[in-house]
């Protein structure tokens, strides 16, 4: 028992290991990353807003994270209502299907689309990004979702009708409503996903780099790499902060379902 | 008579509502996974039987390209290294990760849980190319490892071991893949009645015995799950070969990408695609197969 | 007079499953109407049939005169109290009550009006601004009926609004509702599985069994007179006797330790024939005569085999002669009367009234 725990924590520390590191040298003076430190220093954050490229990049990719989170929010929307509410035939073989792109190796993902979008004549760019996205996306955002639809009483709706609503009115007073945790932290997560993703942004995203894209070519810099590691405290920063927003999204529906916890996301 | 006839009618009726109803709203997401992943996948298989003709493709069908990934040494090694990296790194982690499970589902407050589930999937979500770039940092000839160890004086010369070769891989993807090897089998830990293990030590088992008789044989379907989670993506794991694994850590990936991106031979990138999808299928089915008495009982 | 409720022949069939065989059933303006059944026979089914949630496979419906065939839930004049309560848990008590009222003209006053009048009727006055989601059991099931009823439907349907409570609670909402359904006159339509609480609450029970209505009658019939073993064994307790008819018109029995005995027409079915019967009789409607009391005509000899000691009652379980199951005879324990031993004889009387002969 006592032994676990100090495992656990070892553990916990190994996990955080890197991304604690992020800060330590975003704000070391010294171009090589390396104990021990030299001093304390804020000019690779100011150096950040005057990289033009790195600017375009971060549009481009908030762009394509907005796009993506919406799209793939509303198609897990559609399977986890489907999943929940009907049977219909070769449902679980269809549920399985559509779960796929979540084990399948990105690379694969990334060059099969590459290869039809080519063979279609369509341009790389945004939009091709934003198609391997949504694909990659989806899985996370019904897991998340199904959870929500499954545990809404189907007499919750039924009492609405009951009541007097019609179908849609009710969806939109009672189902949407008793989801709206679920679905924002669908939003949240997968922007967050899109937001970090490389490989398939590497193979699809054309003349236009996304932001790990362009982190990925500053990579082979040893000059950047301090401002790399300032530009990624911000990003780790930042998806910190949106997964406790979704974290605190989904205990809050749980518990304005009344229902007891059981675990977080996936 | 009537109601007889009724009934015969009535079941097809209701299945026919049901299922239009439910088919059409499926029909969006599945609609686009077939449009963007089976279409494509299709053309994948379609043309690692095409040959590469400068600009264009010649489309007469050929298994040119599987004769020559099977023959030469270098595509071989590279699924092979590719295979042993993903099992290794799948045994790391899934050894690493059932501890922490059993931790947090037998040892940890049941209002704590979540925080500590939270905890655990925190770091899966931050950029992975930058951890993946953090542990080239740490492992380094001049990294964080080797210089913090050296400022304390533990080490005198740097450790070289660490990086640039398959242990540097294998490391960084065992931290990658932490949070999906912990959560099947903590879900799996958590489906475990309780009393099972207290019968068990009432029936005279020890606490080790009962661990190894009842706890692991109810777990097993969360450690098959997690083993299959974690070795599928790592086999095709790009990132992490390129920057940690140096010559001798390259892995099919990145021989797809090169064949696709810089030989542009999609053809041969294709057919190194499908062999990797076709071993990884099969040595997936055969562990699922070997550990089948673990995965039927009650659901 | 037209009945409120009116169904004819009315199936019900999920894929091959049979499940309500051809119900008819007529209900009046003003009754507390119990489907009971055990679980699985249908209830719900037939509840949500009313309600508009479930298509009849074949059959009609008429509400107040009205066919209800193509109308959907939402414009049927029927409120619900559901097994769950169903009582939305993003919404306030008054919000959850007043939540049928959205598209009424009345004005935003009185509306609220109606909302307080609803919680004060069932007896939560003041509890409007609490979440919903920080109920009791009991409470729920009190907002359920006050949103239902707040409608003023021409019926409620209350679907085992009671079994997810505790004794004590589900004993006072009993009485509660029973009040509260004469106080506003609205038909209720109950379904349960508890045979007491059918009892003690309804004006007439509809007794069903996988899908089919076996016995529609007012309580005391149901109870004295079932017309099948199957509902006299359903409700209550009841001892089962093979027995031989000689005379189907006249009615005289031989019935297996108890001797021979005379009916009365409604003690039988109609279809009553010479030839191997059963009888069936309640444990209250027999005897143990203690030492000094005297005789009666009907008398059984009897060995006690098994007893069961409840404070108020025993009961007995006593093997009559020439007879192989042992019957149960419940004796309240007044001033005076010793508990008797196991293995002890047992003089029995009975009531040849209380008999009821069973032809299937
Ligand atoms: N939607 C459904 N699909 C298939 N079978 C159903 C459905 N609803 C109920 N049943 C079946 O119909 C039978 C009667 O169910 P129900 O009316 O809920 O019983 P009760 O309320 O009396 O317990 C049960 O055997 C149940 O399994
Ligand atoms: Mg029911």
């Amino acid at each position: 028992m006592k032994s676990l725990r100090t495992y656990a924590i070892l553990y916990l520390i190994f996990l955080y290991a890197p991304i604690a590191l992020l800060p330590i040298f975003a704000f070391n003076d010294a171009t090589i990353i390396a104990f021990p430190l030299s001093g304390f220093t804020t000019q690779w954050f100011t150096e950040l807003p005057q990289i033009p490229a790195l600017i375009d990049s971060v549009k481009n990719s908030l762009y394509i994270a907005v796009i993506t989170a919406i799209l793939s929010t509303l198609l897990g929307i559609c399977a986890a209502r489907a999943a929940a509410k009907y049977t219909f035939r070769f449902k679980r073989p269809i549920m399985g299907f559509i779960m796929v792109p979540l084990v399948l190796p990105e690379i694969i993902v990334a060059v099969s689309l590459l290869v039809i979008l080519l063979q279609l004549g369509l341009s790389l760019g945004a939009g091709t990004v934003i198609m391997g996205h949504v694909l990659i996306c989806t899985p996370f955002c019904i897991a998340i979702l199904n959870s929500a639809f499954q545990n809404l009483d189907p007499a919750m709706e039924e009492a609405a009708i009951d009541l007097g609503e019609t179908p849609w009115s009710t969806f939109r007073l009672v189902t949407l409503p008793l989801v709206s945790p679920a679905i924002i932290s669908a939003l949240l997560i997968s922007f967050t996903i899109s937001l970090d993703e490389f490989i398939i942004a590497f193979f699809l995203t054309g003349t236009e780099p996304t932001l790990p894209v362009y982190l990925w070519s500053q990579l082979r810099f040893p000059a950047r790499i301090p401002v790399v590691m300032a530009l990624g405290t911000i990003l780790v920063a930042g998806s910190i902060l949106l997964l406790i927003l979704a974290e605190m999204m989904r205990r809050r529906g749980l518990r304005r379902a009344g229902l007891q916890d059981k675990g977080g996301f996936l | 008579m009537l109601s007889r006839l009724a009934g015969m009618d009535a079941p097809l009726a209701i299945l026919n509502t049901e299922n239009k109803k439910g088919l059409a709203l499926i029909s969006a997401p599945l609609g686009y996974v077939i449009a963007m992943l089976a279409v494509p996948l299709a053309a994948i298989l379609l043309i690692s039987f095409w040959t590469q003709d400068f600009q264009t493709f010649d489309t007469t069908p050929t298994l040119n390209n599987y004769r020559e990934a099977v023959t030469d040494p270098l595509y071989r090694e590279l699924l092979f290294r590719s295979i042993r990296i993903a099992g290794l790194v799948t045994l790391v982690t899934v050894l690493l990760a059932f501890p922490i499970a059993y931790f947090i589902s037998f040892h940890v407050a049941p209002s704590r849980k979540s925080l500590w589930l939270f905890l655990i999937t925190i770091p899966f979500w931050t950029s992975y190319l930058i951890r993946v770039f953090l542990w080239k940092v740490i492992l380094g000839f001049n990294g964080v490892l080797n210089s913090g160890l050296q400022t304390v004086g533990i080490i005198d010369e740097p450790l070289t071991f660490i990086l640039y070769n398959a242990n540097a891989v294998v490391i960084t993807l065992a931290h990658a893949f932490a949070p999906f090897a912990i959560l099947p089998i903590f879900v799996a830990l958590e489906k475990i009645d309780r009393s099972l293990l207290e019968a068990s030590q009432d029936l005279g088992e020890s606490k080790l015995s009962t661990f190894f008789r009842v706890t692991l044989p109810l777990a097993m379907p969360g450690v098959v799950a997690a083993v299959l989670i974690v070795f599928i993506p790592t086999i095709g794991d790009y990132v992490t070969p390129r920057l940690v694994g140096g010559p001798d850590g390259l892995m099919i990936a990145n021989m797809i990408q090169v064949q696709f991106l810089r030989l542009n031979n999609a053809p041969m990138g294709a057919t190194l695609a499908v062999i990797a999808m076709v071993s990884v299928s099969l040595i997936a089915l055969l562990f699922v197969a070997l550990n089948r008495r673990y995965l039927r009982g009650p659901r | 007079m037209t009945a409120l409720i009116d169904l004819k022949n009315v199936n019900k069939y999920y894929g091959d499953y049979h499940a309500l065989r051809d119900v008819s059933l007529e209900i009046a303006q003003g009754e507390f109407f119990s489907l009971l059944g055990p679980s699985g026979c249908g209830k719900t089914t037939l509840l949500r049939t009313i309600a508009g949630f479930e298509d009849p496979s074949d059959g009609t419906l008429h509400i107040a005169g009205a066919d209800m065939n193509g109308v959907p839930a939402n414009a049927r004049p029927t409120n619900m109290v559901f097994q769950s309560y169903a009582i939305f848990p993003h919404l306030t008590v008054a919000e959850n009550v007043g939540f049928g009222l959205r598209k009424s003209p009345s004005s935003k006053t009185d509306k609220m009006k109606s909302v307080e009048e609803a919680l004060e009727m069932v007896g939560l006055k003041g509890f409007g601004g609490r979440a919903a989601h920080a109920l009791s059991g009991g409470q729920r099931q009190r907002v359920a009926l006050a949103r239902a009823l707040i409608l003023k439907p021409k019926v409620l349907l209350l679907d085992e609004p009671l079994s997810a409570l505790d004794k004590k609670l589900r004993e006072q909402m009993q009485s509660e509702l029973r009040r509260l359904q004469r106080q506003v006159g609205i038909t209720f339509i109950l379904v349960t599985h508890d045979q007491e609480e059918a009892l003690i609450m309804s004006d007439r029970v509809a007794v069903m069994f996988e899908g089919e209505i076996a016995q529609l009658a007012d309580p005391q019939t149901l109870y004295k007179r079932p017309l099948s073993r199957k509902v006299g064994d359903f409700i209550g307790v009841m001892n089962f006797l093979p027995a031989a008819v000689r005379n189907a018109t006249a009615i005289e029995l031989d019935v297996a330790g108890l001797g021979p005995v005379t009916i009365a027409p409604d003690q039988a079915p109609s279809t009553a024939k010479t030839g191997p019967a059963e009888v069936g009789i309640r444990p209250e409607m027999m005897s143990i005569l203690f030492e000094g009391e005297p005789d009666r005509e009907t008398i059984a000899e009897g060995i006690i085999k098994d007893r069961a000691y409840y404070g108020d009652m025993t009961y007995y379980d006593v093997h009559l002669k020439n007879v192989d199951q042992p019957i149960t005879i419940s004796m309240k324990n007044i001033i005076g009367r010793p508990v008797l031993d196991i293995g002890d004889t047992a003089r029995v009387s009975w009531d040849a009234r209380s008999l009821v002969l069973f032809s299937d």
